[in-house]
Order: structure tokens, then sequence, then C-alpha cells
């Protein structure tokens, strides 16, 4: 950390010149030796302090995506002109926007918040929601929807109850108290996030094509003006220093890093911008988030290919006693930085005014590709801004797989006991589905609102979330996120396409249509060359599954140092995809509804029982390889969802993931207590498999569907004309039970109490 | 019929209540908390959010807007209102209705559809339900267990101004199950549940017939403008 100056004794460029040996510190504030002779040769003499403090701070893992760089390009190289014909904006900005047609575009993103999340699960977890949506907002988009994806420890560790409540709290308090429907997201158990939970946040947007806007500053005499909360010491650092250090339980305490949060500023600043859109009074606007004021000074200026002059003195502090290199480096929430022409700054002020939003005019824009920050009188920022938000190192780290993957690879399933007896398979069922993965959710999504908007036509524990755009046509769209960190470890490539799979899977059963990918990929240090080779591995896996799919990936996040001492999360690339659907009254539902339906398994399923869920929970295992990846397959059964859904064939669609098609057949008929009757034999003798595997396999490519017997023909008709295996399976029923020949008959109101007991039980 | 629709800074369900009112055959109007002007609505709802942040106490700086001036003053004389959630703590807070709404019993946010039993129907946003109908309208909210004097219990319950309540699960620990309370006149109603969502088939609650199709809370907005036509 700084030393603490008074005011008047700053850190100028001046004093830089004259004393060009003295000591700095650059390894304090995360630098490498060659980062900071770098600094020195871009400048011609040291860095001032506030200089050291921006270039430390944006040139940290976290924000200059040093180490994965060079791994992301791939993501706009691997692409065909097909896939990113509706992209209007791509990679690099706040977030990517797509055309979903109508005049509509939809603006999304996953981002970590993983560090904070452990140190202070409530703040860190809540601002991670105010974080993403800063995003979203910036682009010129409305927010419309929010997802959580949280990776705990394990449930019976005492700490992972501290984390739990802190974030499922911290969400549940920013979110709600924003007006965003909470829709879906993901919530699993796992003892290597014991020390490193993981907090991702999406976030979702809609927007006009004409109200697109970019976070760049080109106008020269364009005003630079800061608005919405005051700056204060919160966070300071806290991008450098909590994102790109591992956590060591010996370390000095970290917790003043994290930043607060305070919803209801957010969603004064989210209408107030929203009012300044429809004026039309902003030509740039970047919101401050990671790095603060160094990120969105130097990102507008070196975007708009411009520069800028700043007074420092002119931000609106909540503590008097802040450096300049504080409040260059503060974190604190609900600010944003609007670029506004002289001719609009009355307009400005007043919509501002309105709403009782404070600001101050910094600066202005300037021609010369230069930012200077002065405070007072005194130069104490003189840098090509592009040196600073763009142009920071790029490594390409050492690789090398893992010492133990082969073995790892080489312990299947295989001579794992598998039931045979029918009361051995339901016994086995009950623990399954009422392990703490896979158990309702529901402790934890009702405290999330899901009807604020009125929008919300799909949400958890539906497969994916589903949000109406416009009210007129009933256009939407769809999300959902996944990824298995289990699979990532036996493979990351094939790891980092199972999630992609998933959620391209997930979006199709709602009856949308992909369009679009994210992700947050989460991995351990990247000093690590066996973690550099995960992250290579996975990279490379989602870039050449997404050109194969034909959609293009718009935009994410990388989160490094994930780990507790030595000791790496799995690799956990959760992967987000976005659908769009012309009519959301379309929507197929995941549960059943009505009796009498025939059930259909679509796919081919595989004794495929590595790395699943029956592996984790009845034998404790991880090894083998997980299970193939199949996105031929994938694409081809989508098509036929989406003609189905089209045609209005489907009461109901539901994947197939984890915990394969027994605990789908548990979610579909205990969602809205409608009972089934269902055999197994013929699927068993079909596809060769162990009773095991049919219940627990957790191949790829399959969706467990219900119709209506008025429209079995034409749906049959329609798979087998599409080559996607069909097999009936059994019919929904009036008796609320689920029957599984020659295994076990349940009343659905026992299933149903004992998969919600699990998580108030573990965090009541 | 003008319905206004107030928004405070933070409020979050002005949109949803202004859809809801249009789907009941009025027009919305919005009303800013800092305007006195209520520009000759008919009726006014005070909708769900976290007016001012629900900083100090829910409702408590709302209560002191510079819209809720004129609308107290208004509602002693008739002017129908309903408050949603925060607009029931809001009224509260007004002194329009009495008791108070305090944290949830089980300390959490909760959202869920609830199933709610009108015990009273002879107010301006009650009047087009039967008596003892049970009805499914999503509730959501952090601080919504309904508190109040035995003595102001008492005269609830003899003065039958106890408009909805909960029905098979209690879900925030209120009072004598108290959901929703009207005023002696029946022109200010308030309730924790939001009418506002159970509008629009495929986004209200779930019903035993198909899922997200429940719309009870469309009757709320019918019944103000049935009794402002016939007044």
């Amino acid at each position: 950390m700084l030393n603490k100056k008074t005011a008047t004794n700053v850190d100028t460029t001046k004093e830089a010149k004259n004393t060009p040996d003295k000591h700095q510190p650059w390894k304090e504030l995360g630098l490498k030796l060659e980062e900071y002779d770098e600094i020195k040769t871009i400048l011609g003499r040291r860095p001032t302090s506030a200089e050291l403090a921006m270039y430390s701070v944006m040139w940290s893992e976290h924000c200059s995506y040093k180490s994965s760089k060079i791994y992301l390009r791939q993501f706009g190289e691997k692409v065909t002109p097909e896939m990113t014909k509706n992209l209007m904006v791509g990679m690099g900005e706040n977030a990517g926007v797509v055309d979903i047609g109508e005049g509509w575009a939809v603006t999304f993103k996953v981002e970590s918040h993983n560090h904070p999340s452990y140190i202070e699960p409530f703040q860190g977890a809540a601002t991670g929601v105010g974080g993403i949506v800063r995003d979203i907002l910036t682009m010129g988009a409305r927010p419309i929807a929010v997802m959580d994806q949280l990776r705990f420890g394990a449930p019976e560790n005492p700490d992972t109850r501290r984390v739990v409540d802190g974030v499922v709290a911290g969400i549940s308090f920013y979110g709600n108290c924003l007006g965003l429907p909470n829709i879906g997201g993901e919530t699993v158990f796992d003892k290597v996030y014991q020390g490193n939970p993981l907090v991702n946040a999406l976030s979702v947007g809609a927007l006009r094509h004409e109200d697109l806007k970019l976070a760049k500053a080109s106008n020269p005499g364009d005003l630079v003006i800061l608005f919405g909360a005051r700056t204060g010491a919160d966070g300071i650092g806290g991008v450098s220093v909590l994102a790109s250090e591992t956590f060591d339980s010996t370390g000095p305490t970290k917790r003043p890093a994290v930043q607060v949060g305070d919803p209801f500023a957010e969603k004064v600043l989210i209408e107030c911008c929203l009012e300044l859109y429809k004026a039309q009074v902003v030509a740039g606007i970047q919101d401050l988030g990671g790095a603060g004021l160094s990120c969105a000074t130097s990102e507008l200026a070196s975007n708009g290919q411009a520069g800028m002059r700043v007074q420092l003195q002119n931000v609106l502090l909540r503590d008097d006693s802040l450096t300049p290199e504080e409040i260059l480096m503060s974190e604190s929430q609900e600010r944003m930085m609007a670029i506004v022409p002289k001719k609009d700054k009355a307009a400005f002020e007043a919509i501002v005014n309105k709403w009782e939003v404070e600001y101050s005019i910094l600066g202005e824009v300037i021609k010369e590709p230069r930012l200077y920050i002065n405070w007072g009188d005194e130069e104490i920022v003189n840098v090509p801004p592009r040196t600073v938000a763009h142009d920071g190192p790029v490594y390409d780290r050492p690789v090398a797989e893992p010492k133990y993957q082969k073995a790892l690879n080489k312990n299947t399933t295989k001579n794992l006991e598998k039931a045979e007896t029918p009361e051995e398979l339901a016994t086995q069922l009950i623990q399954i589905v009422t392990s703490p993965n896979q158990a309702s959710k529901n402790y934890i999504t009702d405290q999330y609102d899901h009807y604020v908007g009125g929008n919300t036509a799909l949400a958890m524990p539906d497969d994916a979330g589903m949000v109406r755009v416009d009210e007129t046509s009933s256009l939407g769209i769809a999300i959902a996120t996944d990824a298995n960190g289990r699979y990532g470890q036996l493979d990351p490539y094939a790891g980092a396409q199972l999630a992609l799979a998933e959620a391209y899977r997930n979006v199709a059963t709602s009856g949308a249509v992909p369009a679009a990918v994210t992700n947050c990929l989460n991995f351990g240090s990247p000093e690590n060359p066996e973690v550099m080779w995960q992250f290579k591995q996975a990279t490379a896996g989602l870039a050449d599954g997404c050109l194969e799919l034909g959609i293009p990936v718009t935009g994410g996040n990388v989160s490094f140092y994930n780990q507790t001492g030595d000791v790496a999360i799995h690799p956990t690339p959760v992967v987000g995809v976005l659908g769009v659907i012309d009519d959301v009254a379309r929507r197929i539902p995941s549960g059943w509804q009505d009796a009498g339906h025939n059930i259909y398994l679509l796919g081919t399923t595989e004794e495929e029982l590595d790395g699943s869920v029956w592996s984790e929970v009845i034998h404790d295992h991880l090894g083998g390889l997980p299970p193939k990846v199949k996105l031929q397959e994938e694409l081809k059964l989508a098509q036929a969802l989406q003609a189905a859904s089209v045609q209005g064939l489907l009461a109901s669609a539901h994947d197939l993931s984890e915990g394969g098609l027994a605990q789908a057949l548990v979610e579909s008929t205990t969602r809205f207590n409608v009972g089934a009757r269902v055999f197994l034999d013929e699927l068993e003798e079909k596809n060769k498999i162990s009773k095991t595997a049919v219940l627990f396999s957790e191949t790829t490519a399959r969706v467990l569907v219900t119709v209506g017997r008025e429209d079995d023909v034409k749906f049959v008709g329609l798979c087998e004309q599409r080559g996607i295996p069909i097999t009936r399976i059994g019919v929904t029923d009036t008796e609320p039970t689920l029957e599984i020949q020659n295994i076990a008959s349940w009343p659905l109101a026992t299933l149903k109490a004992a998969s919600e007991a699990t998580l108030p039980e573990l965090f009541a | 019929m003008k319905i206004g629709v107030v928004t405070f800074p933070g409020t979050l369900d002005d949109r949803d209540a202004q859809r809801a009112v249009r789907l009941a055959g009025g027009t919305p109007v919005p009303l800013w908390h800092a305007d006195t002007n209520l520009h000759d609505v008919d009726a006014v709802v005070l909708p769900g959010g976290f007016s001012y942040g629900d900083y100090l106490r829910c409702g408590a700086i709302a209560a002191q807007a510079p819209v809720m001036q004129t609308i107290i003053e208004k509602a002693n004389q008739g002017l129908p209102v309903l408050g949603i959630c925060n607009g029931f703590q809001v009224l509260v807070e007004s002194h329009l209705l009495p008791g108070g709404l305090i944290r949830n019993e089980n300390q959490h946010f909760i959202c869920r559809d609830q199933t709610l039993r009108v015990e009273n129907t002879s107010t301006a946003w009650t009047n087009q339900f039967q008596l003892n109908e049970e009805i499914v309208i999503p509730l959501k909210n952090g601080e919504g267990g309904y508190i109040a004097d035995a003595e102001t219990l008492k005269r609830l319950e003899g003065e039958n101004l106890i408009t909805f309540r909960y029905v098979d699960v209690n879900p925030n620990g209120s009072m004598n199950d108290i959901a929703g309370l009207r005023n002696a006149k029946g022109n200010v109603v308030g309730l924790m549940p939001h009418p506002e969502h159970a509008v629009e088939a495929g986004f209200g609650p779930d019903m035993p017939e198909a899922m997200r199709s429940g719309v009870d809370g469309l009757k709320f907005f019918t019944s103000v403008i049935h009794s402002l036509v016939n007044a």
C-alpha cells in the first residue's frame, strides 16, 4: 500500500524527473521488475507515485489479461462470417452486443467476484452483482435480468455456511433492491472450492439499436464528468491485491480492500443513465469498477484515440484525507464517467439533478493522445493512455500437462461396484437426488425476486431463464449457464465443450434458438504451468466448440489465482449461452403439467459414469474421462426441438445432465406434482448398458420430453425424419407417484420433501 | 379512468403497476415523488420497491415525500389508494393504516407464490372478488411481518378491517396471518403480496391448471375502475 501523504506533498512529474533514483514500491503493488522498467522506458523517466498506482492496477492480471490474452484471441479468430453477422459489438468492450431482430439488441456478460466473496461474502457477492449490472448499463442497455453461478466448499465444512449465508444474502440484498429479476444460475458444492469459492454473476440488458453506447472519448472539448456515489477509501488496490494474490492464511488481513455496495444508489444511477441516454446527451460512457478512475480515464481516452485533461481535486470525496493515488485507485461502487458535449451540459445537469445524483466535472477531452492529471496546480500524471489501458504486458507462460493427468484418466469407474438389485438402485437414486448438488435449490432461489419487471417467462428451476424483451411482439431471450469442474479436471478441453454443450442444450429445450456465448474462466495460478495447460486446453475447447455450433463468443472474464495454498481449483469455465425466441408464449416448460402424455428420451445413452454425480455421491470417486462431446448431435437435437416447438408439439422438455435420467425424472414429476409410470427395460436392452447407466449415466445430447397424444405421431415422425434416436419410456399419470417399473415407486410428496429438505438442513 | 402510479427513488414495480392498470382498462399516470400535483388522477397506486433505499425504516422517508402530503390529504377525503409491499409500508408510516411491518420471521427475503383469502370485499380495490375467495398472488419481501398492539389487533378484527389473510403458509410471521388491511372507509387498502405480478398469463404465479398462468391480481385494478364508474 502506498504511504499516506499530505495533499500538499505530492509526487509530481517534475519531482519524478528530478529524483530518478527514488525507491518506489513497485513490487508491493504487484509489478515485476521488467514491468517497472518498461514503465520507465514508456515515460522516459520514473513514474510518479500516481502513475505507478495506475500502471500497477491496470497491468494487474485482472485488468490486463496478460496471461490469458494470447489464448482469448482465438474467440475472435475461430469464427465464420455467418457467426458474427448479428454481432454489433464483439469482445473487448464492457460487454458484447447481439442483434436479436425487430430493432432490438441484447448485451450480456458474466464476471467473477471470487476473492472478495471469500473475505467478505455479503459485500463481495453484492458488489459482484452491482459491477456486472453497470457493465451492461454502460452499453446503453436497460438491465433486464441477473443470474449467479456459485461454487462453495464442502457442505459439511463449518466455514461453508458462513460463505453461503453471506453470498446468498448479498445477492438477494443487492439484486432485489435493484429491481432485476434473478432468473437462474448454479449452486455447486465441492471441497476444491473450500478456501476459494466462486461467485460469478451474469447480467443481461436490452436496448434499441440506436441507443448503443461505447466507452470512448473522441471529441476534443467534450466534458469529462464523474457522477454517482462519492469516492471513498473502499476497495483501494482491491483489483491488484485481491484478484492477483492467492490466499495465504498467514498473510495480513485484507478486509478493508473489499468494496461496499449501495444498491439504492445504483438503482437511481440506472434510471438516471437511461434518461441521459434517451436525451442523447452523452457521447461516451464508462462505469467505474476495478481500477476505478485509473481505468475509466485511460480506457475512455485510449478507445477514443484521444487524450484527456483531468483535475483530480474536482473529485467529490467521502473522505477528505484520501491521497491522489488513493483517489485514482479507489473502487468505490455506483460511479459512472460520462463524456458530454459542452452544448449538452445544461441538459445533462438537469437530468442528474432530477435524480439527485451528485456529479463533478473533472476536465475535458483533448486531441493529443495523452492523459494529463493534475492535483491542483501540480501535474501528477502525464502518460499515453494506450500504454495504461491496452498495451500492457502480454505473457506466453509455460504450459505443462499435469503430472497426475494420465493416472487420473486411467482410474475409471469401470471397476466400481454397480447396484444390481431394485432395492440398491432405489437407495442410490434417493442418495443422489437428495445430495446437496442435486437437491432442490429453493432454499437459495426463494430469496431472489424473479417477478419484478413482469417479463419473466421462465426462471429457476427451469433449464433456462427466459425474459420477454418486447411487450408488443413478445420477442424474448433465454439464457442458461453451465460448468462442471469435475469434467474440467478430467479433461479441460472436453470440460469447456461440455459446459458449452449443456448451456446450448438448456437454451434449446426452452424453445429458443442459441445465438451467442459469454464465459467466465475460473482457474488456478497462471504461474503454475499445469494450470496454464488447463487454461490453454479449455480455451481451445471452447473456441473450437463455438465454431462447430456456429455461435460466437461475445465477451467474458478470466479469473486466475483461484486456489488455497498450492492447490488449484478444478478448471471451472462457466459458459453462458444466449438464445432468441420470437414469441415467449411458445416457451417449453421443463416440468410436467398434464397426465396421459407420452414420455420420450431423445438421444442415445451410453455407459458413461466417469466424473458423474453417481461416482461422486456413491463412491466418492473422480477419475477416467468425462462423457463424450457430441456437438453434431447437439446441433441436430436443438434444431429438432426448435421445429417441434414452433409446431407446438412439446408439452415439456428437460435436458439430461448431472444425475442423468433419474435426476430428470424426479425433477420433472415433482415440479408440478404430476406422476409418471416409467419402464426402462427397452433402454437397457437397446443401448446394451447397465441399469446403473440407464439411471445415472451422463451421456450428452439427451433430452427428456413429453408429448400429448394428439401430437404423438407427428412428433415421432419429426424425430425419425431428422435421425434423432427416440425411445418411449413411459407416460405421465394423474396418480402423484413416480413409478419406475422393476425398481421402485415413490409418492411425489416424499420425493419433493426429501429434495427440498437438504439445503435447509445444512444452512437454515 | 386515470390511475396514478407513484415513483419514489428506489421504487421497482412502478412499470409493473402501470401495466396492470393498462390491462385492467385504465390509464396509468406516472406520479413523481417530488411533485405535490396528482394531475387529476382518480386513484393512486403506491408500488413496491425500496423507496429511498428503505434507509431509516421501510417506507419512513417516503411517507415524508412531497407527493405523499397530497395523497394523505386526498385519501382522507376518499381518494382510492392501494399500497403494495413497500407501498403498504408507506401507508403504515403515513398512518393511513395502523400497525407496522418488521423483518420476516426467518430473517430472509422471501419470494413465493402465496395463497390469500379475501376477507373483505367492500373496498375500492376488492369489490370484484367473492367474500372468502382464495387467490394466488406472488409475495416478495424482506420486511413483511405485520405487527400491531393487542388493542389495535382487536379493533382490526372487530371492525372487519383485515382484508387479506395468508392461507396454508404464514410466510413472514405476521400477526393473525394478516396480509393486508383496509381503512374504515374502504378507499385505502394495503397488502404485502404483489397483485401487479398476477395480471398476465405467462408471467404470473403457478396455478394448478398451468405454470405462470395466475391472473388473480387483475381484479384489484378492475375493482377500482368499477368503484369509480359506479361512484
